[in-house]
């Protein structure tokens, strides 16, 4: 067990699990109390449409994923706020479906596989690069700044944005930043982890934590240990049991999520 | 004079080619107490959203301490009528503080000050012991006051209150207009409401809206109102019984018991 961490592959597993945990703690927490839970799957699946557009003009996935994530997340929050008052879940389903035809097209006009593309799909803790941690990293950096910066903010417009507007915050603006940094850290996490593990720790920890806590910035906070215990215990248990990582993971995030509920109860 | 609301001319609604509100004058004085009565789906909240800079108006002008509604940040409190975000994980004192948000730029946190505005009012509506308190463990009436608490916090010149005695019962409704009356006397305040009877002793002017401004005065003429109200409608005004009994059956808006 503890040779393991000898291993290269398994320390970047490690940091990797670290680096996303605040992320999802921070951010999941955000989408959770906004009730947008849905959004996590509807950048995750429509960003494909970035990737197979990446593939076919043989940019960088990165580029075409974030693209696209960025423009997922900020669409479905314009159509689904001022006058146009869409439902925000028949907005992320229309992205959602829109961007993995559009992935599967791109994929198909350039013909040939595409193997890359499949590691999205189901991105291994495993086989996390120097590089990914470095933007990992980077990224939390911009998510612990710009929160902490508009904690006040972000707080209010979540919980009041009309109140908020009325006290001269500027909302559209808020929630902006909100949705990208969403759609970052669901393109980070999905290179990282890949598509499932993303949506289960962008949820349910914050989910989970939100039973437990008071206040948003406590809800960060557990959400992200929370986060950190699921991966590093489900590491172990994958590597004892020798089962896949990502499964083992989001099995013990689900255990947690019921469980929890049957406690509160 | 520059008046806390000149509105002349205001058409307002949410679709094109069908306002809510048409053809509405109404000035509110500083130091005014009014009451905005008038049937559901009458534009009460909508003039309100008129005046909080919310809703375009469709035509006419909206003037709000001399500028245009939602520049004048800050000079505003409003009480909304629906409770937000229930099962929101959030503090009473984190709530009150968000009344401070106009005074402080993005970037900067809440200073003590804020945290001493949002408590001394906390304290004024008797809800100071629950500032620690998560707000979903709170009544209807305890929620209602901490959003009141929220408005004053910011120190407006001007608040608005959207039904806020809706779901408190009626003797914190009797403190709560006496301190109502008490603010008065530093603030001018609109009070959108269905139960003229319970304000009636407190309030300056009383404005009927349904559709148009039916009536605006220190007194509310009778018939006028049980026409915008079209059923049998109960009030008293400044203290003097009246009864108002209109033409048809029913009796959905009508106030409490004299």
């Amino acid at each position: 067990m503890i040779e393991a961490l000898s291993y290269a592959w398994m320390q970047n597993a490690v940091v990797a699990s670290i680096l996303s945990a605040i992320a999802c703690g921070v951010i999941g927490t955000l989408v959770v109390v906004n009730r947008m839970s849905t959004l996590t799957g509807a950048v995750a699946h429509a960003s494909f449409g970035g990737l197979g557009l990446a593939y076919l003009l043989g940019m960088p996935p990165m580029a075409g994923a974030v693209l696209v994530s960025m423009g997922t997340a900020l669409g479905v929050g314009a159509i689904s706020s001022g006058t146009r008052r869409e439902y925000p879940d028949t907005a992320m389903a229309a992205f959602w479906a829109t961007g993995m035809a559009a992935g599967l097209i791109f994929v198909r006009l350039r013909g040939g596989y595409a193997p890359d593309l499949m590691s999205w799909l189901f991105g291994s803790l495993l086989t996390v690069s120097r590089t990914d941690l470095v933007l990992a990293g980077s990224l939390d950096l911009l998510v612990l700044l710009l929160v902490g910066g508009l904690f006040k903010e972000l707080t209010a417009v979540s919980y009041d944005s009309e109140f908020s507007r009325i006290r001269g915050v500027r909302t559209a603006l808020i929630r902006s930043v909100f949705l990208a940094l969403t759609a970052l850290v669901i393109v980070m996490l999905m290179k990282i982890s890949g598509l499932i593990m993303v949506m289960a720790l962008m949820t349910i920890p914050a989910a989970v934590a939100r039973m437990f806590t008071k206040g948003l910035r406590r809800m960060m906070i557990l959400s992200s240990i929370l986060a950190l215990a699921l991966s590093l215990g489900g590491l172990a248990l994958a590597y004892v049991l020798d089962l896949p990582p990502g499964a083992v993971i989001i099995l013990l995030a689900g255990a947690l999520y019921f469980i929890s509920h049957i406690v509160k109860n | 004079m520059i008046l806390p609301v000149k509105i002349s001319g205001l058409s307002a609604g949410y679709r094109p080619g069908h306002p809510v509100l048409k053809d509405i004058d109404l000035e509110i004085m500083p130091g005014d107490f009014l009451a905005l009565i008038g049937p559901n789906g009458g534009g009460k909240t909508t003039l309100l959203k008129v005046i909080l800079g919310l809703i375009r108006p469709m035509s006419g002008t909206v003037r709000v301490f001399g500028r245009s509604p939602g520049d004048e940040t800050g000079r505003i409190g409003y009480v909304p009528q629906m409770i937000p975000g229930a099962t929101f994980p959030v503090t009473v004192m984190e709530v009150a503080l968000m009344g401070r948000l106009g005074l402080r730029g993005m970037w900067r946190r809440y200073t003590p000050a804020d945290r001493l505005a949002a408590i001394h009012n906390l304290h004024l509506l008797g809800v100071a012991d629950l500032a620690a308190e998560p707000m979903d463990n709170l009544s209807g009436g305890q929620r209602q006051r901490v959003l009141i608490a929220r408005a004053l916090a910011g120190e407006p010149d001007l608040l608005l209150l959207d039904e806020p005695a809706a779901s408190v019962d009626q003797k914190t409704q009797e403190s709560f207009f006496n301190l109502l009356a008490l603010l008065n006397k530093k603030l001018t305040i609109v009070l959108v409401t269905h139960d003229v009877g319970a304000v009636s002793s407190y309030v300056r002017t009383i404005a009927c809206i349904n559709r148009v401004l039916v009536s605006h005065g220190e007194t509310l003429p009778a018939e006028a109102v049980a026409r915008a109200y079209g059923c049998p409608f109960e009030l008293v005004t400044h203290g003097v019984p009246h009864r108002v009994i209109g033409s048809a059956e029913g009796s959905g808006d009508s106030g409490g018991e004299p």
